[in-house]
């Protein structure tokens, strides 16, 4: 209880922003601050993987890519050609498809937004069990190599697909009804709604997390952070703890997906580019690798401030900068820096002594 | 497949393989001596090409690719020498992040100054449509140029290393950091020197491509990756088997082209790279030995 204490303070400050841009009507930053909680819920994902398990994803926006445009196209590309199919007709029959119609009148047949959410978030997993196996055997340069290109197969992928849109992206993604009131939209009308959803989505993931991270599981993640060896030797099965730990953070960037593509009733190429895994690492290590805490807080912090256009053309290098900047002066992290506050002495191995083994 | 078309492929294939062994060779130098992947090796070709490109209109084109070699190579220890040198026994997650922090700030750079504008090198011999016939099918002379240079380079190179005390000695550094010490080198200097090698090599094998393949300021990412999969594919730190993988993930890339659409071009090459990870991660031409003994 005492781990999750913090999270009442947090609560409170999020009612607080809340209500301050309703007293001073400026109620438009809500809507930064909805995608910010989005995208920092693919970050706590993330950082469990790096910072804990230690071990990089540089294509991460691949798994948030395949929630978003999954649901955003299977919500919005319509069924009807393939009406007679034996599956869609199966699809029909359970309640999973919606009639409707599309912008000319036509026939509309979609699948509904539960059941392509669902699915999305599936097949994310499946990819990440998938490509977790392979992968995760590698180390350091050939892991980080390995996951960029994964990364950018699925941006070429998306980018040559008509399916998906290609370069144009999807539009036009319909509101996801979670239950009866309570519908991931847009819309101005809901926007305090969805803000307190995706804030609440956010803590419940991170609560999520850290008293995961306090179990069992992640007692042996920082035990095959410290040395894969001696856990190994202590009778922790690395291969099975480190492919659940990519498969939980694939599946919170799938779900941050999915939720995001239906809030913005879109989802374009540049989602599932190289530069936005690389931004999810960099906030990462700001936050300081392992630091949950940290990480959720830079993760709103600098997407807030990236979304409202603070940094201009500069957005990039910015993120660049960051890495760059924190990697070399702090690479705990940049609480570290005001509070002082040192890893334990674990043994990270070095280029030099990775050499000399 | 007629043989005219056959030899066609063929030459298009050479042409960016040898681009992709130059920079696999690039990627191995820097590697050999720091045990370091610099994730900006790809940066340095596209600031060659840039950079020859803005000079030109100051000074005829041998002079501009020249000074071009030189202004990359300068940036290249400027980056060590900022960035690395001083870290001490950094970890490999943090050199990772490091070194593709500076292939976005390097690109960002080039956006800010270069516009996003498709740029090109005149031809250095004739112009667009100057072809020259071999087996029927028709060449530019600049795809000579480019494997001319590519090869002449890897020459020099490889009797760099073995004719003169500075090679020598960046190769003891490769072998044994420690003794090296003893031996009174200085391995930090040896880095540099490194960062400095592989930043001229990127640059020249920028400036040749650039008629053929055009330079444009996000151009590093893709040929990293692929000058990536070559490296591996030659076996890390291998620079006689990065050329042969080189060439023959260019003809395959090459050759690729009649089978699937121009868009999956890119995801051949990286599904090669996860293939090889997966099976056989100390590449075709490496040994399984030497593979573990440069084990991450």
């Amino acid at each position: 209880m005492k781990r999750i204490l913090p999270i009442l303070p947090l609560l409170a400050v999020v009612v607080l922003v809340q209500l301050v841009t309703a007293w001073t009507g400026t109620q438009y930053y809500l809507t930064q601050m909805t995608m910010a909680a989005y995208y920092s819920l693919l970050i706590i994902g993330l950082c469990v993987l790096m910072g804990y398990a230690g071990q990089i994803s540089l294509g991460h926006a691949g798994f948030f890519a395949i929630g978003g445009y999954l649901s955003a196209a299977l919500t919005t590309r319509s069924l009807v050609p393939f009406k007679e199919a034996a599956l869609v007709r199966l699809l029909d029959n359970c309640g999973m498809l919606h009639a409707g119609k599309d912008l000319y009148g036509g026939e509309l047949l979609v699948v509904t937004p539960w059941a392509a959410a669902v699915f999305a978030v599936l097949v994310a997993a499946l990819i990440a069990v998938a490509i977790g196996i392979p992968v995760l055997k590698l180390k350091g340069h050939y892991l980080a190599m390995a996951t960029l290109g994964f990364g950018i197969i699925i941006y070429r992928l998306v980018l040559a697909t008509p399916w998906f849109g290609e370069a144009d992206g999807i539009s036009g993604v319909p509101p996801f009804q979670l239950f009866s009131g309570v519908t991931v939209s847009g819309e101005t009308s809901v926007r305090i709604l969805n803000y307190y959803l995706a804030w609440g989505v956010l803590l419940c993931g991170l609560v999520l997390l850290i008293n995961l991270m306090q179990s069992r599981i992640g007692r042996a993640l920082r035990a095959i952070h410290g040395s894969e060896e001696a856990a190994d030797a202590m009778g922790v099965n690395i291969a099975r703890f480190k492919l659940q730990t990519f498969v939980l953070s694939a599946v919170f960037a799938a779900i941050a997906g999915v939720l995001l593509t239906h809030y913005n009733g879109g989802i374009g190429p540049s989602e599932a580019g190289v530069m936005k895994s690389v931004r999810y690492v960099a906030i990462v290590a700001v936050g300081g690798m392992a630091h949950l805490w940290g990480a959720m807080f830079m993760g709103v912090l600098l997407n807030f401030l990236s979304l409202r256009g603070v940094f201009g053309s500069y957005d990039d290098a910015v993120f660049g900068l960051i890495l760059i900047v924190i990697m070399l002066f702090a690479p705990d992290g940049i609480l570290s820096l005001i509070t002082g506050r040192k890893k334990q002495a674990v043994t990270v191995p070095t280029v030099q002594q990775d050499r000399e083994v | 497949m007629s043989t005219e078309l056959f030899v066609q492929y063929l030459f298009a294939g050479i042409t960016y393989g040898s681009i992709y062994a130059i920079v696999a060779i690039g990627f191995n130098i820097i590697y050999n001596t720091t045990g370091i992947i610099n994730f900006a090796q790809g940066e340095f070709v596209m600031l060659g090409g840039m950079i020859a490109i803005t000079l030109l209109s100051f000074m005829p084109l041998p002079a501009a690719i020249a000074l071009a070699v030189i202004i990359t190579m300068i940036i290249g220890a400027l980056i060590e020498i900022i960035f690395i040198r001083w870290l001490k026994n950094p970890s490999v997650l943090r050199m990772i992040i490091i070194t593709i922090g500076l292939s976005i700030l390097t690109r960002e750079a080039a956006v800010h100054i270069w516009g996003e504008n498709i740029r090109a090198l005149p031809y250095f011999v004739g112009n667009e449509i100057t072809t020259i016939g071999i087996m029927g099918a028709r060449i530019s002379p600049q795809v000579l140029w480019v494997v001319g240079v590519c090869g002449v380079m890897v020459a020099v190179l490889h009797l760099f290393f073995r004719a003169t005390s500075v090679g020598r000695e960046m190769r003891a550094c490769a072998a044994n950091r420690l003794a090296t010490i003893l031996c009174g080198i200085n391995p930090r200097n040896m880095v540099t020197f490194s960062f400095v090698l592989s930043a001229g090599m990127g640059a020249l094998a920028g400036c040749v491509m650039s008629p053929i393949t055009y330079s444009q300021y996000d151009m590093g990412t893709g040929l990293a990756i692929k000058g990536f999969t070559v490296a591996i594919l030659g076996g890390l730190g291998n620079s006689g088997g990065a050329v042969a993988a080189g060439l023959l993930l260019g003809v395959i890339e090459a050759f690729s082209v009649s089978v699937v659409p121009l868009a999956f071009q890119d995801a051949i090459a990286i599904a090669i790279l996860l293939l090889i990870l997966f099976v056989k991660p100390h590449g075709i031409f490496g040994s399984g030995e030497a593979a573990r003994l440069k084990a991450f």
